[in-house]
């Protein structure tokens, strides 16, 4: 970092940054994005320009400060810039889940009291289109890729080009009207509202100040050392806190560059294209690249399937070690150079990972054969905690600290504290200021000495690094007194690349039980392999043979658990396989792919009873809606299995 | 589905046309009209000569009797080069593409009548045929963005599902930027989702693209949205010809194809 971005200016907004840049580096790439087959670059200079002019046009359709404007739609230059665009004259921007349904999509609008939507394309034109009787309060609906709206004719609607060219016009003739807006901004005007996923409850609007997450933005950019020569790729849901502090937030603040995949469906292509420095994913997408890459290992030749394990046994004993810099026996260090050359350089590169110096993963338990994967091959995978509320700013791993148990120490700035029942509580630099609209929820959440109440459950090791176990309101307790962490459970259940989700029930029961459901790629491929014949997932799902697959893998997770003594009367005794996945449009998941356990106890009541009473199947008929919207339903007579209870003495024999 | 594009002059008439192989009589006596803009489905049973309709009208079989006007001009006959030349485009009811090849290059592939480059030029791959290629590329990956399979823009086609294939085609189709489009069962042997997104595709291009469509098709639901008319053949003669709804109610046309319905 330069001296001169360190002092920072009282008066600092998102957009002193932008025009900061656009100063110092004005040719440097701000932001690409892939269309029709090439990457497309625009610089700082170009960045502020589109910024400025949209703004104008913004401005020159009448909408005064404070007013929510929405972003709905896929990682796209032109949205990214209109969140500068809408701050820079005093709206906020809201964005907004592309994959919502319109209820959901409702709800936000609402509830936000949007007046302006810029969105991606058709898909969610019709869904506002859809919705704007109920909204009376949404006037213009801008939208930036024009394909299938030849037919379109409402009034409401206008193209982002338009509105570009509208704006470019106004700033010609009020070329006064850009800087005096910017310069009104300040740094404690709120800058965006982030809407929580809503795990348990309706969606709440988060809103954050410019400050709050330009200081959280500055301590992750100096945590790590980003720099303008950094790289990333931005393909999470833009609502998500995640994506707006990576790609809006550390990208102003450092400088890097922004990249923009071609569709959802390319991400692997251009990330390989790209080789960003610095990563982020969820688990579940790291876990879907290594089932990839096994899945083609396992059709690859034996030749070349023997030098994979041989290599990858090298770097399982030393890789890690190697990248922490510890200390590693010359023979290992060899060993481990040869297999770089053959197998760990290639792979990497192969998942567009060569380039990588710091990836980060968050918002889940990560399985430990995962973890350790990626960072045997020599990629710097590292965990982080944070909540929309505190800018996902409060623990990360340094650099040569990563461990797979805990998400690192608390940042610089972050104070933390663990309330009753291990509830952790959190000052950020990155603290929200309120929750739009509910000063009831704002107090419950903000302790009267301004801690953020997370809700999770955890500790602090003897190192100094935060521990997590579960969400505090979720841990429960066994009739017998023992402790239910059902998340914690869950976790080590879905660590196996079978198990795609599992929910566990037993707080207030005798004994704890599971829903799961089969990950269908890896199941598909081992009944292949098995010459195993089905008709489809609730056909697989099924089988005998698959349940008995996955029993292996909860008797497993039972001898992991008898060896720790507060867990091990929580072993789950009883699970079934559900016949269908558990899916968002269904309200099963929260849109960042989180169980709604209570939801699911709910909706599957016959099922949950069937585990408890002891009956060995049960009849179940459930609805589903499909992605266009219809509805239809699935029956199914699902089997329960039995498992044994596991003693920590018999896992001592057998160890 | 807005119908708001006007219908225009007849692009290609076909005046009294039979077609026999040996003693077999695939066509006999068939008139119609083709008008720009439109879509135009034809249905019959199995063997009742929809594909040699086609076949020709793109130059492939040369009917007996009777003569083709296309664009104005009339012949005894099509010539494929002719066809392909003038902007007509077809699909294959079996997929017709290079399976060994990226779905890159088999759209390419349609391109090449439109390359002009001489063979010395493309082997040097300079100057001419360097511009060219960038310009080709460009309307290729228009079609892909289009049809939206930038993903397995490099993908080999063998190793793509049916339904997927069925998409490639319509783009190597595309590439050719016909006037006329002739699509050979377009929808044959996919599920509901693939056929849904396979109806907006042809729409869309009728609509964006402006391009006069003549499909065949077997389900009855796709032909009786998608189309604004309809011909019925039955053992090679025409025994229907008019808006959906007309030919749902014709009453020959039921007895012969589309059941008695009660």
């Amino acid at each position: 970092m330069s001296q001169a971005a360190d002092s920072a200016v009282s008066g600092e907004t998102f957009l002193t940054l932008l025009l900061e840049h656009a100063r110092v580096r004005p040719d440097n790439v701000s932001i690409r994005e892939k269309d029709l087959g090439i990457w497309q670059s625009w610089t700082w200079k170009e960045v502020a320009n589109e910024v400025r002019w949209l703004a104008c046009g913004l401005a020159s359709r009448g909408f005064k400060r404070g007013a929510n404007l929405a972003i709905i739609g896929d990682n796209r230059p032109r949205l990214y810039w209109s969140f500068a665009a809408a701050q820079s004259i005093g709206l906020v921007p809201v964005p907004l889940y592309q994959d919502s349904v319109t209820e959901e999509m409702f709800f936000v609008l609402d509830n936000a009291e949007i007046e302006i939507a810029i969105v991606e394309d058709q898909e969610q034109v019709d869904k506002l289109l859809e919705l704007l009787p109920r909204c009376p309060r949404l006037k213009l609906i801008i939208y930036d890729d024009p394909r299938g709206m030849r037919h379109y004719s409402q009034p409401e609607l206008l193209p982002y080009s338009e509105l570009r060219d509208i704006g470019r016009e106004y700033d010609e003739a009020h070329s006064e009207f850009y800087p005096s807006a910017v310069a009104e901004g300040k740094s404690d005007d709120v800058s965006v509202i982030l809407y929580t996923s809503g795990t348990t409850s309706k969606p709440k609007g988060v809103c954050m100040t410019h400050q709050a997450l330009i200081d959280a933005a500055r301590g992750d950019v100096q945590h790590d050392g980003f720099n303008e020569k950094d790289e990333i790729l931005s393909y999470l849901p833009m609502a998500w806190v995640g994506d707006h502090l990576f790609s809006y937030g550390q990208a102003l603040v450092a400088g890097f560059t922004v990249n923009c995949p071609e569709s959802s469906d390319t991400v692997m292509t251009d990330l390989r294209e790209i080789g960003p420095t610095y990563y982020f994913a969820p688990p579940s997408v790291f876990e879907n690249l290594l089932t990839q890459v096994m899945i083609r290992m396992e059709d690859a030749n034996r030749l070349k399937r023997w030098i994979f394990s041989a290599c990858m046994d090298i770097a399982k004993r030393c890789g890690a070690e190697i990248m922490d810099g510890k200390s590693v026996g010359l023979f290992d260090r060899a060993m481990y150079a040869l297999g770089n050359m053959l197998v760990y350089g290639p792979l990497r590169n192969n998942l567009g990972m060569s380039r990588i110096r710091v990836a980060y993963t968050g918002g889940a338990a990560i399985g430990p054969d995962l973890y350790r994967f990626y960072r045997s091959l020599g990629i710097n995978l590292k965990q982080l905690y944070g909540q929309t509320e505190t800018s996902a700013y409060v623990c990360k791993h340094a650099n040569g600290e990563s461990r797979l148990d805990t998400v690192g120490r608390p940042l610089p700035g972050v104070e933390i504290k663990i309330a009753d029942k291990g509830e952790i509580w959190v000052k950020s630099p990155g603290m929200l200021k309120e929750y739009y609209k509910r000063p009831d929820a704002t107090a419950e959440s903000i302790s009267p000495d301004g801690y953020f109440m997370t809700g999770d459950a955890g500790f602090i090791d003897n190192d100094g690094h935060l521990k997590i176990i579960d969400r505090a309101k979720d841990v429960g307790k066994l009739n017998d007194g023992t402790m239910f962490a059902p998340q914690f459970l869950e976790n080590k259940l879905k660590f196996f690349p079978f198990i795609k989700e599992a929910v566990c029930f037993g707080d207030g029961r005798d004994v704890a039980c599971a829903f799961l459901n089969i990950e269908m790629q890896a199941v598909a491929n081992w009944a292949e392999r098995k010459g195993l014949p089905y008709a489809g997932y609730v056909d697989l799902a099924g089988k005998p043979e698959v349940y008995a697959l996955l029993q292996e893998c909860v008797d497993q997770v039972n001898a992991d658990l008898a060896q720790e003594a507060s867990l091990a009367g929580s072993q789950v005794r009883r699970f079934l396989i559900l016949h269908k996945e558990l899916d968002a449009d269904d309200d099963e998941l929260t849109r960042t792919r989180k169980v709604r356990r209570g939801f699911v106890e709910e909706k599957y009541a016959p099922l949950v009873t069937a585990l408890f009473d002891g009956a060995q199947h049960c009849e179940i008929e459930t609805q589903v809606k499909f992605e266009d919207g219809r509805s239809g339903t699935i029956s199914a007579d699902i089997a329960i299995r039995d498992v044994k209870l596991v003693t920590s003495e018999s896992v001592r024999q057998a160890t | 589905m807005a119908q708001t594009r006007a219908l225009g002059e007849p692009i290609l008439s076909m005046d009294e046309i039979s077609l026999s192989f040996g003693g077999v009589k695939a066509l006999t006596d068939i008139s119609l009209h083709v008008r720009e803009h439109e879509i135009l489905a034809i249905i019959g049973p199995n063997g009742a000569g929809k594909s040699s309709l086609l076949n020709v009208i793109n130059g492939v079989y040369h009917p007996n009797r009777g003569s083709v006007t296309y664009k104005g001009e009339t012949r005894a006959q099509m010539r494929p080069h002719v066809a392909a030349s003038q902007g007509i485009a077809r699909t294959f009811q079996n997929i017709a593409l290079f399976k060994g090849m990226s779905v890159l290059d088999n759209i390419m592939t349609g391109r090449t009548l439109k390359m002009h480059a001489g063979f010395f030029w493309q082997c040097l791959y300079y100057g001419k045929a360097l511009n060219e290629e960038i310009e080709h590329r460009h309307k290729v990956e228009e079609i892909i963005d289009f049809l939206q399979i930038e993903s397995i823009r490099k993908t080999l086609v063998g190793r793509l599902p049916y339904g997927l294939q069925k998409r490639v085609e319509l783009g190597r189709a595309l590439a050719a930027e016909p006037d006329l489009l002739l699509l050979d069962e377009p929808m044959a042997g996919m599920n509901i989702e693939e056929k849904e997104d396979m109806s907006r595709f042809v729409l869309d291009v009728n609509d964006e693209f402006g391009t006069t469509i003549v499909l065949i098709e077997h389900d009855m639901g796709v032909v009786m949205d998608l189309s604004d008319r309809v011909i019925v053949l039955d053992y090679g003669r025409k025994i229907g010809d008019g808006t959906p709804d007309e030919v749902r109610n014709n009453k020959e046309v039921i007895d012969a194809y589309l059941g008695v319905s009660s």
